[in-house]
Order: structure tokens, then C-alpha cells, then sequence
């Protein structure tokens, strides 16, 4: 069942349909109880009576039964004719023979046995039967009331019991739904208030004012909003900045376009034209990385495993980069600290690749022409950590902590760079599982650790 | 007319630089909001063009430091995202026009001398002295129906002149409006140009005020 409402209709009438029906059985059984102990004892009380009456000689057993049944007929049971001269008396000589019987007694024995309580079956009709012997007169009475009248008479309490109930029940269930759809009013109030919102509209449900149950969880669904908005203003600050670092080259392109057609000066127009193409040249670039940063947002959970040998990779990328570093007249050296066989492992080759070209490019684009940069490979049993030392001008504690933002220059960036190469780097280790270290050299530069688990599930 | 841009970005910086000195503006340029800050409570500028999105900071930041110190020089902002609210949040710091990247350096050039005329109260867009009509839009003058063109630096010595009737403008104001921080001022060159602007428009036009500067002629004789 999946309405709460249902539900707890369902289990509040239940269980009170059980109590109510507990508490008729029970009145039952306790009625019936009390009806047998009360009858039993009028059965004695009438035998006994009978019995001293016609042991004065005086009364007949016919007047002494009728006078049993008078005083019956003004007791407790005086409720109409269906129980009044109910009550029959025989008197039997202990020899066996039927001496006198009341008008309502059948003519036959009520009962064989000699004293006390026994239940008897004549013509069909069940009979209680109480047995006294009077030894003076040598007679037997019984006196017995049918079976039948009583459990008309316990019949008739539950009547009155359950009569009542089946009016109220109907009436009970109107209250129990009521109340259930009442007691869940904060819900639906705190559905049509969340229905009724927009899509941008993730400001926190107030907690104040809604129930103790309930509580949980809004809680659980402001913190879920509060996500949810952090993604929205990260996802709209990219936007914004993507627009910014894109048309601001395309702003500078058409810019210098426009001088180098226009100019008469040939200095200028060279000039101009060098611009354009050192801009081509960066916004191809940052193009490429924006392309790199959704490749890497799209292997979320698509993380193969393939065994890269770590260093082929790295002469892969020194080859690659060659242009650059020949530009900015830095040297990339290459170095290694294990054996081959441990200097590979099992990780994705592409996002490994994104994270060192995007890596070495920084170092690249940050030493000073006429030095080394060092590419470092060190192996252990358990990882595999690959360092890339510059001598740069390192970077401010402030650039080490925001330098995963997307788009963030530090005032120590290169000119050129577009603030994505290190976002890219610190999302792409994330989805390896590994770790990466900022340091400032002692010596001036920066180093830069990445290091991969080996067993890194 | 002398302007400071205010530009992060390299190429587009030297881009505006050399493509609105080609316009006839002489141009400082700048690349975060402390050096444009300083920059404008050092130096007069006749307007500013302001990029949204500096290394240190926001454009934004720079145009209300400017307005808070009472600094009523022009602004036109620059700026990548064309969304209504960023252009209403940038009128409401006290930006005067708004263009949205990439731009045409023309209309560019066509803004900038509307928001420079807005501010010095003036509605014609080509001055008018003596039978000399100034064109800014094409860098000459027109006289008696002919057109003579005139050098960038002929240009803004003319356009200063023009643009306040009557007043003097002295020596130095006039080298500021001629060169930017980079650049070496020549000595003499001030003369220099009026010496070739009297040569093309006549010798009536400037009149030099010994020992001051230099203004326009008056009418009567």
C-alpha cells in the first residue's frame, strides 16, 4: 500500500475493530459466566425451597413450585413472558415414581443422576438440572431451566453490546480518516509549497513550523537543495566565464584583423598579423582543454584500466610539447627511479595523458628560457608517483588552494594560460583515485607530485 | 581625445591600443583594477573603456571606485556576457554605454566620441568654428566645402580647441592629450602641429595666448 493515508486508516481501524472485538468476547464469556453461577444458584435455591416446603406437610408441590416461580417472576430476570415460568420442578419417590410435577415440567425424568448439577437432553430440548434428596419424606426434587433461555439471555447482553457498535463503527471510521487526513495536512502543505515553486527557486523549506516527523526530512531536502544550488551557481559561473575567455579572443581577433586591413603602416600590419596569430594559437588551446575538461566530466564512470608504461608515455608527450618548449627555449628532462616492469601500471591512459601534458604544459609555460624542466618517475610497492619540478615562480598558497578552479589565473599565471589546465588536472586525478601535491622548491620553482594507487579499485 | 583601457586580455589590449589610436584617440592601457584605480586618480582621461572580468577583481569595482571619488569621466563597458541584467547592473554603477565582445572597432570608436560629447554637454557631433566644421568620424575638417584632411595629432589638437570654444588650452593640457605614458613627448611638437594646422586652415583660426596657451580666434575681427 502506498498511500500513508490508507495505511493508516487501514491499521487504526484494525487494531480498533480488534479492541472493540476483544472486549465483546470477553464480555461474553464473563456474561455467560455470571448468568450460569446466578441460574445455578436459583436452581439450588428453588430445589431447597421446594424441598422444605413439602417438608411441612402443609403445601402442595404444586403451590410449592408456583411460589418458586412467584418470587422468580419478581427477581433479578423479570425482563417478559421469554423467561418468566421457565423454571420446572418434578418430585420423584426415591423408588421412582413421578409423586408431582409443576405445569410447566415434561412428564418424563428431568434427570437420572441422584444429587447436584447435570445437564440432560429431553425431546430436544437442552435442561440444567439441580437434584436434592429429602430423606425424611423419601423423595427426590429436581428443579431445572432450559439451556435454551440462557443463552438467550447472555445472547441479548452482547446484542446490546454489539447493536450499538455497528452504529458507531461507521461513524468511528469517519473520525479516524478525518483525523489521519488531518494529521498529514503538514505534508501536502509543505507538497503544494514545493510544488508551486519554479525551477530556480531553491531557497530552503522553513523547519520551524512543520512537525517533529517531518523535520528529517526537510532537512534532508534543504541540504539537497542547497547542492543542487551549488551546481546551478558553478554551473552558471562557467558560462559565464567560458563567454568571457572565449569572446574576449574573438574580440581581440576581429580587433587586430581590422588594424591589419585597414593600417597603410607594413610594421603594423605585421604586427597585427603576429598577434592574430599567437591569439589562434592560445584560443586553439583553450578550445582544446574545454573539449578535454567535458572528456573527462563524461568518463565519470567510464574509468578503464589499461597497464600504461608510464615512461613511453612521458617521451610521448616530451615529443609532443617539443614545439613549445623549443619556443620557450626550456628543456625537458626525463628521469627514473625503478625498474621498468614497476615503473608501469594499471590505470586510464587517457586521463593519465590529460593529467601530465596538461602538467608539463604549465611548467613549460612558467620557467624561465635556459632551464631544465624535470620529469621525475618514482616507483614503490604500492604507487607510483610522478613529479614534475619548474623553476618558476612556484605558486602563492591563495593559487595553490583556488588553482582547481575552472578558469582561475592566478597573478602569477602565464600570460597565455586560460585557468582550465589544472582544473582539468585536479578532476581527472579524482576520477583516478589518486592524489596530487603542490610544493615550492627551496631552490625556486614549483614541484608537483601526482601520485596513482596501484591497487586503487 | 585621450582614453584608458582597461583590458586583461593581451591581444585585445594592444588590439584597442593601436586600432583606436588609428581612430584618432591617444590611449593608456591597463589590465587590473589596482593599476586602472591608480591610473584614473593620477590621470584625466576624456572616457574609459572597462572590461567585467579582471585578473584582481571586477570592472565593476573600478567604476565605482571612480564614481565614489566623484570622477565623472565617461565609461563604456566591455563585456562577454550579453544578458540584460549584467547590462542594467553595469548602467546602474554609472556606466555610460555598454558594447558586447566582439565588437566593431568603428562603432566602438562612434560610442566612445557619443559618450565624450554626452558628457561635455554638447548634442552636435561635428564642431563647428569660423567656417571650420570638424569631422571625427573620418579624422578631418571641412572648410568652405572642401575637405582637408588632417594628421592624428593636427586632429587632436584641433578637436581639444573646438570642443571648448573660447577657453585656453594650455601647453601640457594639450601634450596629454597627444601621448600616451609610453610614449616621449617631443618638445616643440605642440607647435609643431598648430604651425601645420594654421598652414592648412589659415592663420586666423588659432590664436596663441603668450606665455599660456593656445584657444580659437574670435569671430569678430
Amino acid at each position: 500500500m502506498t498511500s500513508i493515508r490508507l495505511r493508516l486508516f487501514a491499521i487504526l481501524l484494525a487494531t480498533t475493530g480488534a479492541v472493540w472485538l476483544f472486549a465483546v468476547v470477553w464480555t461474553y464469556v464473563n456474561t455467560q459466566a455470571e448468568v450460569e453461577r446466578v441460574l445455578d444458584a436459583r436452581l439450588t435455591e428453588a430445589a431447597r425451597m421446594v424441598s422444605s416446603l413439602i417438608t411441612d406437610h402443609h403445601i402442595d408441590v404444586a403451590a410449592a413450585v408456583d411460589a418458586a416461580n412467584a418470587r422468580e417472576a419478581s427477581g433479578v430476570f423479570e425482563q417478559g413472558e421469554g423467561y418468566s415460568r421457565q423454571l420446572s420442578c418434578q418430585i420423584w419417590s426415591l423408588q421412582g415414581t413421578l409423586v408431582s410435577r409443576s405445569e410447566s415440567a415434561p412428564v418424563t425424568s428431568l434427570a437420572d443422576h441422584r444429587e447436584g448439577f447435570a445437564e440432560t437432553e429431553i425431546n430436544g430440548e437442552r435442561w440444567r438440572v439441580f437434584a436434592v434428596i429429602n430423606p425424611t419424606l423419601g423423595v427426590r426434587v429436581l428443579v431445572g431451566d432450559s439451556l435454551e433461555i440462557r443463552e438467550r439471555l447472555v445472547g441479548g447482553v452482547i446484542k446490546g453490546l454489539l447493536l450499538p457498535a455497528l452504529v458507531i463503527l461507521p461513524m468511528l471510521a469517519l473520525l479516524i480518516w478525518l483525523s489521519v487526513c488531518r494529521g498529514l495536512a503538514p505534508l501536502n502543505r509543505i507538497a503544494a509549497s514545493l510544488s508551486s515553486r519554479s525551477a530556480t527557486e531553491l531557497h530552503p523549506l522553513p523547519e520551524a513550523p512543520a512537525p517533529r516527523e517531518v523535520r528529517p526530512m526537510i532537512a534532508a531536502l534543504n541540504s539537497l537543495f542547497r547542492r543542487v544550488e551549488d551546481v546551478r551557481v558553478r554551473e552558471s559561473d562557467f558560462t559565464a566565464y567560458a563567454a568571457h575567455e572565449l569572446k574576449t579572443p574573438l574580440a581581440g581577433l576581429k580587433t587586430q584583423a581590422q588594424i591589419a586591413m585597414r593600417s597603410e603602416d607594413p610594421d603594423t600590419r605585421r604586427q597585427a598579423l603576429s598577434q592574430i596569430l599567437s591569439s589562434v594559437d592560445r584560443t586553439s588551446r583553450m578550445v582544446r582543454q574545454l573539449i578535454d575538461m567535458a572528456r573527462v566530466d563524461a568518463r565519470d564512470d567510464v574509468v578503464s584500466r589499461d597497464q600504461v608504461d608510464v615512461m613511453r608515455l612521458i617521451e610521448e608527450l616530451s615529443v609532443e610539447l617539443s614545439p613549445v618548449a623549443a619556443q620557450r627555449r626550456v628543456q625537458i628532462a626525463v628521469r627514473s627511479d625503478g625498474e621498468q616492469a614497476a615503473l608501469c601500471i594499471a590505470t586510464d591512459r587517457t586521463l593519465l595523458r590529460l593529467i601530465l601534458r596538461n602538467l608539463l604544459e604549465n611548467a613549460l609555460q612558467h620557467a624561465p628560457p635556459g632551464t631544465q624542466t624535470i620529469c621525475t618517475t618514482r616507483a614503490a610497492d604500492d604507487s607510483l608517483t610522478i613529479q614534475i619540478d619548474d623553476f618558476g615562480p612556484g605558486m602563492t598558497a591563495d593559487e595553490q588552494t583556488r588553482s582547481a578552479d575552472r578558469f582561475y589565473r592566478g597573478p602569477l599565471s602565464a600570460p597565455s594560460g586560460s585557468g582550465l589546465g589544472l582544473s582539468i588536472v585536479q578532476m581527472a586525478i579524482e576520477r583516478l583515485g589518486g592524489s596530487l601535491d603542490y610544493r615550492n622548491r627551496e631552490e625556486g620553482g614549483l614541484s608537483v607530485a601526482v601520485t596513482l594507487k596501484r591497487s586503487a579499485a | 581625445m585621450r582614453l584608458l583601457v582597461v583590458e586583461d586580455d593581451e591581444v585585445l589590449s594592444d588590439g584597442l591600443k593601436v586600432g583606436l589610436n588609428m581612430l584618432g584617440f591617444t590611449v593608456d592601457a591597463v589590465g587590473r583594477v589596482a593599476d586602472a584605480c591608480e591610473a584614473v586618480a593620477v590621470n584625466r582621461f576624456d572616457a574609459i573603456v572597462l572590461d567585467l572580468m579582471l585578473p584582481d577583481g571586477s570592472g565593476l569595482d573600478v567604476l565605482a571606485q571612480l564614481r565614489a571619488s566623484g570622477g565623472r569621466t565617461p565609461v563604456l563597458l566591455l563585456t562577454a556576457r550579453d544578458e540584460v541584467g549584467d547590462r542594467i547592473a553595469g548602467l546602474d554603477a554609472g556606466a555610460d554605454d555598454y558594447l558586447g565582445k566582439p565588437f566593431d572597432l568603428d562603432e566602438l570608436a562612434a560610442r566612445l566620441r557619443a559618450i565624450i560629447r554626452r558628457a561635455q554637454g554638447r548634442a552636435e557631433s561635428r564642431p563647428q568654428w569660423r567656417g571650420v566644421t570638424l569631422d571625427p568620424a573620418r579624422m578631418s575638417a571641412e572648410q568652405d566645402g572642401r575637405t582637408v584632411p588632417l594628421s592624428r595629432r593636427e586632429f587632436t589638437i584641433l578637436q581639444a580647441l573646438m570642443d571648448n570654444p573660447g577657453t585656453i588650452q594650455s601647453k601640457t593640457a594639450l601634450e596629454q592629450k597627444l601621448y600616451g605614458w609610453q610614449e616621449d613627448v617631443e618638445s616643440n611638437t605642440v607647435e609643431v602641429h598648430v604651425h601645420k594646422i594654421r598652414a592648412k586652415l589659415g592663420a586666423e583660426l588659432i590664436e596663441t595666448v603668450r606665455g599660456v596657451g593656445y584657444r580659437l580666434k574670435d569671430e569678430a575681427p
